[in-house]
């Protein structure tokens, strides 16, 4: 057994044991916790497929900034606990049912004993790529000549998803007091001034 | 030897744990979503191993984009869920009947 199916071994089972650890933590904030270890797990085994930007990108994207994201809400909503957790003994069986079901047939598919579509000699080894090959460069030619439609598109999408994320959260509270600087351009003397003829008091 | 397949097992098994995940925890909308991303992860797991062992970066390309989809998916999702609990004081799955579905 060589270096890298060690390492393939050890970053698969932390992925997995990491997967079952976000499905089955009683509280939120230790699933989001988890989520993050299988990220970094994840990331691992793609720098051994040699996919070094995607690597990186996921664990400063993801780790960065969604799963931080994540752990701001979860830590931020009073989740009952206890409530939350009814049902899962009830509908355990059903999901671990399915759950080996669907990864068996899946297994069936793809796995070492499947067709020989994706175990077939010509895929069973991937062409090595030289030790000054950049993963980045490569896939920045492609991005921006090939893809560059699509990557405009997934900016528009980003724009939106500020855009709908802050129209959602944001709300203007009732009480709080602020200025409107056009009202307060707009105003005229009449409307503040008032002036008022009276007799002087005791004039005779 | 590890191959194409043995990166799509770990796929196939990382998926179906997310499926048993939605279906255990089918009361608490956060751990549904996290249980999304792991399934999107596991989706571009096969990717980049097609993209390696095809050696073809245009799976890679893909999943850049499913990992901005997946960004932007994440936060309107959380966004949704901050004003739900601030409109119902609950995330429960359960309570959110207000549309008779």
């Amino acid at each position: 057994m060589i270096f890298t199916d060690l390492v393939f071994y050890f970053f698969a089972g932390m992925l997995v044991l990491a997967g079952l650890g976000v499905i089955s933590s009683r509280n939120p904030v230790h699933s989001a916790l988890f989520l993050v270890l299988s990220f970094f797990s994840c990331s691992a085994l793609w720098l051994l497929l040699q996919a070094e930007f995607l690597a990186i990108v996921l664990v400063l994207v993801y780790v960065g900034a969604v799963m931080v994201l994540f752990l701001f809400v979860v830590m931020m909503l009073d989740i009952n606990l206890t409530q939350m957790r009814q049902g899962f003994v009830r509908y355990l069986p059903i999901g671990a049912l399915i759950a080996l079901v669907m990864v068996a047939q899946m297994v069936w598919v793809v796995g070492p004993a499947g067709p020989d579509v994706f175990s077939g000699e010509q895929l069973a080894q991937a062409v090595q790529l030289p030790a000054d090959h950049s993963n980045t460069r490569e896939l920045g030619k492609v991005l921006y000549t090939d893809y560059v439609f699509p990557f405009e598109v997934a900016s528009v999408i980003l724009l939106v998803a500020i855009v709908a994320a802050i129209a959602l959260t944001m709300r203007r509270r009732e009480m709080t007091k602020y200025q409107t600087p056009g009202k307060q351009v707009q105003v005229r003397k009449a409307d503040r001034l008032r002036i008022m003829k009276m007799d002087a008091e005791g004039g005779e | 030897m590890i191959g194409l397949s043995s990166y799509l097992t770990l796929g196939a098994i990382l998926f179906s744990i997310s499926i048993a995940g939605i279906f255990l925890n089918r009361k608490n909308v956060v751990v549904l979503l996290m249980c999304i991303e792991l399934m999107l992860l596991s989706a571009n797991i096969n990717f980049v191993a097609f993209s390696h062992y095809l050696n073809d970066i245009s799976g890679q390309v893909f999943v850049f984009f499913i990992l901005t989809v997946a960004a932007a998916e994440a936060a309107i999702g959380l966004a949704i869920l901050v004003t739900l609990f601030r409109n119902r004081r609950t995330i429960d799955v359960e309570q959110l009947d207000a549309m008779k579905g």
